[in-house]
């Protein structure tokens, strides 16, 4: 057992803590309000919070006790059993803020939807580790196409949109292992052209698109695609920017325009649609370089930033800490981020290395999106900041997720 | 290309936002101020407004609570419309149209239905008012009088302005700022400190607590108390007296200077500007063009102070030694000068040397006095100009430098005046172009106080105290140098005895002589001032000023006053009798001259002061057509 110990990976353990930790200490602030005396009163929100972090503990002992192979052998049944409860929702689920997305037990409520994340993730690694399958193969693409897609498809409808955007972070594992980088490139280009549709017009677009093509197509010099192949991305490039200026004006609703324009610049209606990440904005451009000190925060104090316990956590990061304080926060998710990824690439098992990008593709996209909506670069989707947003179902989920994978990659080396 | 690309993305993303951050939490400077104004609300606490006493220890001026009916629209529930309608005693229509206003103006912030409740509508409300959900009671503070009189004297309180919110930090919007008289000038006494409360606020702008345990918050300091040199009884009754007249009287302590009664008239109860009817109070004043009531005669009209300059002409004479005492000049119905010119004078003994000619206000020994004062010096200018030395010593021609809020020069003319009215040294001029300052006429213009002051002057034989109205501030005196430090005139007390000895044959023998107090030995000077309008552009005469100044006793002067009297025909007939009911008022206590007070009382000039916008062509100093019983005096100056 002492071995076994050695041989976790403990700078990632600490890094979590830290995070864990840090998160709390805000959330402590977000949630004061002057009723409350103890840290430890159960019914406030940062008593409830330290709750739940008190028993990840005592799950982080229960994931690293059992058989590393545990994991991988049932993968499948976890699979299945994850879908069941999230589809469960749809008869015995409670809604909260408009989103049917909770089981509820007594005080607590439970969202399956952070554990769906952890079951698609040992499923989809056990189904590319699997020696059968190839993922250059076209029908094994669209096999883990399914997995992944099946939970996304689930979550979407109930409605929790920012959940099911999550999936997308398996396209990190799956290109890893060797999905073709067309797919790569077409993402990277559909994105681009969104974007820039949304920024100028389907007609801008058209022009800079053609002007592009025809550049790479006269000075491309070695292993040259044929004309055919230029003229069809630039065919589908100006396709799809008219049909994303359609969607966009007509499919969507407005709130979802609202989001986007606001990101963009477009439209700022402060007191309305705009009105979270403006008040976010300010509670953090507030902080300056030292931040105004742990709940001293005017903005946080005031709750004029909605949801700053849970998805907006990073605002009180940036009002009571400063510019200092949130560059830290930010060092520790990337550090842990690379770590995790590191980690990945020296696993000799391929499911234990699949299932690490798993983790650190997912732990990016909630990064990415988290943090990218609450300082004003990317549009209001609401889901949670790893390990530091309050709610017990997102941070067991991580936990679970992160844990799994330390306890996978204790056992490396005795995985002949 | 497969290992790096995730590493790629995640150090990336992390640049951005590294860069992200620092531009909105160091570069950009706008969020602080931004937060500041979201989360932290001002609130101030504002003290008792110091409370004002007359010069006997009488109350004039405390506070009284007053009451608004406020709403915030938001905690509404649905309410017995008709019953709240009755209790607050308004039609239905007008409180939905101030529920809607207010509902437009912010569900969550409080707003006025009802401003200005007194104490006993409060009384009757307070305890009906709990049912009606969302309504509240805010208590504030109003001045309260306790004198109808000296409206002029006290000031009012307003709410500030733009322009003084904008230069004065200490004032913000909606605060209330004294003006005018004591209100206005000792506004920073009387006043106080407002104290601070900064309170952190939510999103719905709902209080949560002191910001940083109230480290910065500041406690109110009351105003202060003060005592006015006004004799409140005497401020009464010279307003009583000057009902149904224009003009002003100004009454000082001579061995103080201090202001014992500031009457204009017409005035207004200082009551009209407090509370429910504030507003539509001060507009009707405000626009009273023709009795322009919020108009201080006594500080700010500037009249032609007529016989009673005559005195202060005597004075200089003496000092430049240009006359004695016993020099005689000869009268023959008037002074005549250059070619043909005439200044009148009215029947009386000829030639008289300088008691009587004080006595009989003749106008043609003063015409020679005058003459001499000025010819003594090589130049007409040398002389005018040694002449209103003499003047601006009296505290003429210039600001008083009272601490009333406002004032103003009144008139002296210079060598530079006359100079430029005619256009030296193209043309020349002499003492005779400027006779008409002999007797108090022409260039020479004073307001009241200004001539009450130089009657103190003279009643203290050469000098004077700077007018002032604050006797005590919380008990202690006064202590300002301008008004504790006497000031010297240019005239050596000796000349004041022959003048002061003229002024009290004035009273016993002179153009006063009808005045008589019984036991009040008085030195006066009538005046009769002629004045000029402009109606409609048209310059017209209008019947002369009634001007009166006095001291007495003669010996201990107790009280100097100035009395005009506008339109009121003759020194005598309305400024005199005036001027002695208020000697005997502030000296005796009691009126024993009822015959003269129940005169005063009856008789109006409003008749008067309707002739030129009568539009047709009226008489001026003559009584036939409107049917005077009393008959003209044959001495009036």
């Amino acid at each position: 057992m002492p071995k076994t110990i050695s041989q976790f990976d403990w700078l990632t353990i600490l890094i979590y803590f830290l995070l864990v930790t840090i998160g709390w200490v805000n959330i402590y602030s977000a949630s004061l309000d002057d009723t409350a005396s103890s840290a430890f009163e159960f019914g406030q929100i940062y008593g409830r919070q330290l709750l739940w972090i008190l028993l990840s503990v005592l799950l982080i002992v229960i994931l690293l006790s059992l058989e590393a192979k545990f994991y991988e052998r049932f993968a499948s049944v976890i699979y299945i059993i994850s879908l069941i409860s999230i589809l469960g929702l749809f008869f015995f689920g409670k809604t909260i803020n408009g989103a049917t997305s909770w089981y509820a037990f007594g005080s607590f409520s439970l969202q399956p939807a952070e554990f769906a994340k952890v079951a698609t993730a040992l499923a989809l690694s056990k189904f590319i580790s699997d020696i059968q399958t190839n993922i250059r193969d076209l029908s094994d693409q669209f096999k883990a196409f399914v997995i992944i897609a099946l939970p996304a498809l689930i979550i979407l409808p109930q409605p929790d949109a920012g959940s099911a955007m999550v999936y997308a972070a398996f396209f990190f594992p799956l290109y890893r292992e060797g999905l073709s980088g067309v797919y790569l490139i077409a993402g990277t280009i559909g994105v681009l052209v969104f974007v820039l549709t949304l920024v100028f017009s389907p007609i801008w677009v058209s022009i800079g698109a053609t002007a592009v093509v025809i550049f790479l197509y006269f000075f491309r010099k070695r292993k040259k695609p044929g004309i055919i192949v230029y003229l069809s991305i630039l065919i589908m490039a100006v396709a799809l920017s008219f049909s994303v200026d359609y969607i966009f004006q007509n499919i969507f609703e407005q709130r979802h325009r609202d989001r986007f324009n606001i990101v963009l610049g477009k439209e700022v209606d402060n007191r309305g649609i705009g009105y979270n990440t403006n008040q976010s904005e300010i509670a953090i451009g507030s902080g300056s370089w030292f931040g105004k000190g742990w709940t001293e925060g005017t903005q946080t104090k005031g709750n004029f930033v909605p949801e700053q316990h849970t998805d907006y956590i990073f605002s009180t990061v940036g009002e009571e800490w400063g510019f200092v304080g949130s560059s830290v926060v930010i060092f520790l998710f990337i550090f842990l981020m690379l770590r995790i990824i590191h980690m990945a690439e020296r696993q000799k098992s391929q499911f234990n290395r699949v299932y690490g990008y798993s983790v650190a593709g997912i732990l990016f996209v909630h990064f990415f999106v988290n943090i990218g909506m609450v300082i004003g670069i990317f549009p209001t989707v609401g889901i949670p900041l790893p390990f530091f947003s309050y709610g017990g179902s997102g941070l067991w989920g991580f936990t679970i997720l992160l844990f799994i994978f330390i306890k996978l990659d204790s056992d490396r080396m005795s995985f002949w | 290309m497969r290992k790096v690309l995730l590493y790629i993305i995640v150090i990336t993303s992390g640049i951005i936002f590294l860069a992200r951050l620092f531009y909105l939490q160091v570069m950009d400077d706008s969020f602080v101020g931004l937060s500041e104004n979201n989360a932290i609300k001002v609130v101030y606490d504002y003290p008792q407004r110091g409370f004002i006493f007359d010069r006997n220890g009488e109350l004039l001026v405390s506070n009284q609570p007053s009451y608004d009916v406020m709403v915030i629209p938001r905690n509404l529930k649905p309410f017995d419309t008709t019953e709240l309608c009755n209790i607050l005693s308004i039609s239905t229509e007008q409180l939905v149209e101030r529920l809607d206003k207010a509902k437009i103006y912010s569900p969550r912030l409080p707003s006025v239905v009802i401003p200005q409740l007194t104490k006993g509508e409060y009384a009757y409300l307070a305890e009906k008012m709990r049912k009606y959900e969302g309504f509240y009671i805010q208590k504030r503070s109003l001045r309260d009088y306790y004198t109808e009189h000296g409206a002029n004297v006290l000031g009012y309180i307003t709410e500030v302005n733009q322009r003084i919110v904008n230069e004065n930090s200490y004032y913000l919007s909606g605060d209330l700022i004294g003006r005018q008289g004591i209100e206005g000038y000792y506004e920073e006494l009387l006043r106080g400190v407002k104290g601070v409360k900064y309170i952190q606020k939510d999103r719905f702008n709902r209080d949560i607590g002191p910001y940083k345990e109230g480290i910065y918050d500041t406690l109110p300091k009351k105003g202060k108390d003060i005592k006015i040199t006004i004799d409140s009884e005497l401020q009464q009754y010279g307003e009583l007296l000057m009902e149904n007249k224009r003009g002003g009287i100004v009454a000082i302590e001579p061995a103080t200077g201090e202001i014992l009664a500031m009457v204009t008239a017409p005035n207004y109860d200082p009551a009209d500007l407090v509370g429910r009817k504030r507003s539509e109070n001060f507009t009707k004043l405000w626009l009273d063009s023709i009795n322009n009531p919020l108009y201080d005669r006594g500080l700010l009209a500037e009249y032609p102070p007529g016989s009673p300059f005559k005195t202060i002409n005597a004075l200089i004479a003496l000092q430049e030694g240009v006359v004695n005492t016993g020099d005689r000049f000869s009268c023959n119905g008037g002074y005549f000068y250059g070619r043909g010119r005439k200044m009148g004078c009215h029947a009386h003994a000829s030639p008289l040397d300088m008691v009587p000619g004080i006595a009989q206000s003749c106008n043609a020994y003063f015409a020679n006095v005058y003459r001499r004062i000025i010819e003594k010096y090589p130049t007409p200018q040398g002389g005018v100009d040694a002449w209103a030395g003499h003047l601006k010593s009296f505290g003429l021609g210039n600001y008083l430098g009272s601490d009333l809020s406002t004032g103003r020069p009144g008139k002296i003319p210079t060598s530079e005046y006359y100079n430029k009215i005619y256009d030296y040294p193209t043309y020349k001029w002499f003492s005779t172009a400027t006779l008409s300052n002999a007797i108090g006429q022409g260039e020479v213009l004073m307001t009241p106080i200004q001539l009450a002051n130089m009657t103190a002057a003279i009643a203290n034989r050469g000098w004077f105290y700077t007018p002032h109205i604050l006797k005590e501030v919380e008990g202690s005196p006064l202590k300002e140098e301008e008004f504790t430090q006497k000031k010297y005139t240019t005239i050596d007390p000796e000349h004041f005895e022959p003048v002061v000895e003229g002024m009290h044959q004035v009273y016993k023998a002179g153009t006063a002589a009808a005045l008589q107090i019984p036991g009040i030995e008085i030195a006066g000077k009538t005046g009769t001032a002629e004045n000029f309008t402009k109606v409609d552009g048209k310059r017209m005469q209008l019947t002369d000023h009634s001007i009166f100044i006095a001291f007495a006793p003669v010996d201990n002067p107790k009280i100097a006053i100035a009395v005009f009297v506008e339109n009121g025909y003759w020194g005598g007939r309305y400024a005199g009798r005036i001027a002695g009911l208020m000697i005997e008022k502030y000296i005796k206590g009691e009126i024993t001259r009822k015959d003269m007070e129940d005169w005063i009382l009856k008789n109006s000039l409003k008749d008067e002061y309707m002739k030129p916008y009568s539009g047709e062509p009226f008489l001026i100093n003559d009584g036939k057509k409107y049917g005077w019983v009393e008959k003209k005096p044959k001495r009036i100056n």
